[in-house]
């Protein structure tokens, strides 16, 4: 079996029905992949996001909140805690979504805009003329099908095959990946008004607890540690061992697992005819592991310039250029920033996090964005936020 | 040879991301090993589960 369009994309998680429906409403051609049968389920995230950036993109329907919350608390080692309203408080809490009811919705709005969507389609390899690729080869609902389209739009999450494929290494280092559990858990103890977060080397050893509230007295309760800090099955037992300690009567409703990109950026996203998107791109949040967002504005970049390649005639590296600029322009040099600040936070020891945190603990900092947070944070340790100076100023 | 213990697989698909040789593929709910494994064992360390073992 074969059929023709202008642009296969490949995953149906928010970057890619992001694209599909950008490249569809462009007036392309587009056929939308996911090789599950359910679009969004298992879901493997934390759920959170930031109102104000989502609203940009596309309406929040109410049955994808599952919560809205007042701001973040963020716990050190030895319990201090501080407070960060919602509004000033980072992109990444705001919203706790439904992700499975969300990421139907988007799909749903690709489909609107005309995509055709196919699920339990696996993608199995890019077909190539010359080298260069034409579309993919895939699986559907395990017969064969070639899909031939000038542009291929990876968004594969983080067991992405599209950019290898291409030529693309995008194998992440165990130094730059967060292995994570959550369990869904329900217990009186749950705060219903603020994303929590907890530090600690033991805890979480280079990564941090989470959290997340999904109304009356469920959460989303989860952790990621550093892929190097790591050993078999280490994250779903420091999970379980948390969960004993701080929900000692919860209930677990679900489990889930999954990885977390936080290389940064990578070098390349694109070559001939294929653009990388959201997790497949490596563009999650190194610091805080968020990637919804910032794979829904790449891939709304990534379907209008497919749009523009495609009536162009060049669907070349050089012809995809400005999805490359236009991403790093946008979401690239926060990622980047992020990364530099995990390297860096990673590195702390529980002395340095309780004296961080500690130190805030008479400020008001309680409307204060991100930014701000950091500069009163390196003139109170100055000595030990150093190599951090050059991205205070 | 790299061993999957799919009752214990939640099949998040982390492994394949840190794959050197590309020898992973998450099949919707399995991890499929292919002849290109070179036991490295780098995707045991960050199984969250514990699912992957390299045995001699």
């Amino acid at each position: 079996m074969s059929m023709k369009c202008d642009v296969v994309v490949v995953g149906a998680g928010p970057g890619g029905s992001m694209a599909a429906k950008a490249a569809a409403q462009a007036g392309l051609r587009v056929a939308l992949l996911e090789k599950r049968q359910e679009i969004g389920d298992p879901v493997r995230c934390a759920e959170g996001v930031g109102k104000r950036v989502l609203s940009r993109m596309v309406k929040p329907e109410p049955e994808w909140i599952a919560s809205e919350v007042k701001g973040a608390r963020i716990y050190a080692p030895d319990g201090t805690s501080i407070v960060m309203s919602e509004d000033r408080g980072g992109a990444e809490v705001g919203y706790v979504l439904e992700r499975k009811v969300f990421d139907r919705g988007l799909a749903m709005e690709a489909a609107r805009a005309g995509a055709r969507v196919m699920v339990k389609t696996r993608a199995i390899g890019l077909l190539k003329k010359d080298g260069v690729p034409f579309g993919v080869s895939a699986m559907r609902i395990g017969e064969p099908l070639e899909i031939e389209a000038p542009i291929v739009i990876g968004a594969d999450g983080v067991e992405s095959k599209v950019g290898r494929w291409a030529g693309i290494d995008t194998t992440l280092k165990l130094k730059d990946i967060e292995t994570c559990a959550q369990f869904l858990v329900t217990d009186t103890r749950v705060d219903d008004q603020y994303c929590e977060f907890f530090l600690g080397n033991d805890i979480a050893p280079g990564g941090y607890v989470w959290s997340f509230p999904k109304g009356e007295k469920l959460a989303n309760v989860g952790l990621g540690i550093l892929g190097s800090r790591s050993k078999p099955g280490e994250a779903t037992r420091l999970l379980k061992e948390f969960v004993k300690v701080h929900f000692p009567n919860g209930k677990v409703l679900e489990m889930v697992v999954g990885g977390d990109p936080c290389s940064g950026p990578i070098e390349s996203t694109t070559a001939d005819g294929v653009m990388l998107v959201g997790d497949a791109a490596r563009q999650t949040d190194p610091l805080t592991g968020g990637g919804i967002l910032t794979a829904m504005q790449a891939g709304i970049i990534a379907g209008e310039v497919a749009a523009k390649a495609i009536s162009s005639g060049d669907v070349s590296r050089e012809g995809l250029k400005e999805y490359e600029d236009r991403w790093r322009s946008d979401i690239g040099k926060g990622l980047a920033r992020s990364y530099e600040f995990k390297e860096f936070f990673v590195k702390l020891t529980d002395e340095d996090l309780n004296q961080l945190i500690g130190s805030l603990k008479r400020e008001d900092i309680a409307k204060m964005d991100l930014r701000g947070m950091l500069r009163v944070l390196f003139r109170l340790n100055p000595r030990l936020l150093w190599e951090l100076r050059h991205l205070v100023v | 040879m790299l061993t999957v213990n799919r009752y214990k697989c939640c099949y998040c698909g982390a492994c394949v991301g840190v794959c050197p040789t590309c020898a992973l593929e998450l099949v919707e709910t399995f991890i499929e090993v292919s002849a290109d494994c070179k036991e490295c064992g780098i995707c045991t360390k960050i199984c969250p589960v514990g699912a992957l073992e390299v045995k001699a």
